[in-house]
């Protein structure tokens, strides 16, 4: 089934706040194998002059999710979920996510595309602190396969 | 520990790492990202839906490229830009072996405010699994 092409420029609402605790930081950095001492330790965050201690880069990734999704499983948009894999990724940091900021995200469709019979979609959310400070910007390409239809 | 743009180059390359990635890791991320989708730890789901194997999850890959460049600046923080295309699944087999994800990186472009292009290549059994991996480094 073809995407809704008219929710091209759609924003969704804002997420809930996602406070960012030490605990998840140093979880997520050992997930990844991230052993450098301002993922855990506040003391090494703060001799790089951070408030405290700091989210690998793709942790944006985990905040942003919540924001990209409402995008993705729009009922008016029609992407067969079950189909999708992950195409693309970008990341466009003002500043790392660090222990303490609570983040909001919001989502907008930035294109829908079909190419070979997929059905790809690009959504971007913005992170920001409940205050309003921009922190990092995320696009995600998603491609729901054999899922467009034969254009005419 | 920083590096200073004043000792760099194009064609600085970046120390390679491999990464190695099992079901092991496979479950550990998925806890910790939230990330629950079971091609990335049941072989019988991921074989269904066409999947060769349990396949590791395209952030995580991603993430371990990421370590390539704030493992060499030494700040976590200094990555801001990144970008990736995923081109091919890494599987990942219930041995305890696993795959291996081997990343390098050079510097393709010097930029203002100390700022430096980076391109890295990210390989599973020498076969791609990234695609224009990019990322804008600021350096001291």
């Amino acid at each position: 089934m073809a995407l809704n092409a008219a929710l091209v420029g759609r924003s969704y609402p804002r997420t809930a706040p996602y406070l960012v605790g030490r605990e998840k930081v140093r979880e997520f950095a050992t997930a990844v194998g991230d052993t450098n001492p301002a993922c855990f330790d506040v003391a090494a965050a703060q001799a790089l002059g951070y408030p405290d201690i700091v989210a690998p880069p793709t942790f944006a990734f985990v905040v942003a999710y919540a924001g990209s999704s409402k995008a993705a499983l729009d009922p008016e948009l029609g992407l067969d979920y079950t189909r999708v894999v992950h195409g693309e990724q970008r990341f466009v940091f003002e500043r790392p996510i660090v222990a303490g900021d609570s983040l909001v995200a919001k989502a907008t469709i930035e294109a829908i595309r079909a190419v070979a019979g997929n059905d790809i979609l690009t959504t971007r959310v913005d992170l920001d602190t409940e205050g309003g400070e921009h922190v990092a910007t995320t696009y995600t390409v998603i491609v729901a396969r054999g899922t467009a239809e034969e254009s005419a | 520990m920083t590096v200073s743009y004043a000792d760099v180059a194009v064609g600085t390359a970046l120390p390679a790492q491999t990464f190695p990635v099992t079901r092991f890791h496979l479950v550990r991320y998925a806890g910790a990202s939230g990330d629950f989708n079971p091609i990335h730890w049941n072989e019988k789901f991921a074989t269904s839906v066409g999947l060769p194997d349990v396949i590791a999850h395209g952030m995580f890959t991603m993430a371990e490229a990421a370590r390539v460049v704030t493992d060499w600046v030494g700040d976590p923080g200094a990555l801001k830009e990144f970008s990736v295309r995923f081109t091919r699944p890494v599987p990942v087999p219930n041995d305890d072996q696993g795959s291996q994800i081997a990343v390098s990186g050079e510097i393709t472009e010097l930029l203002d405010d100390r700022r430096v292009k980076v391109t890295l290549t990210a390989t599973h059994a020498d076969q791609k699994v990234l695609g224009n991996a990019v990322a804008i480094v600021q350096l001291a």
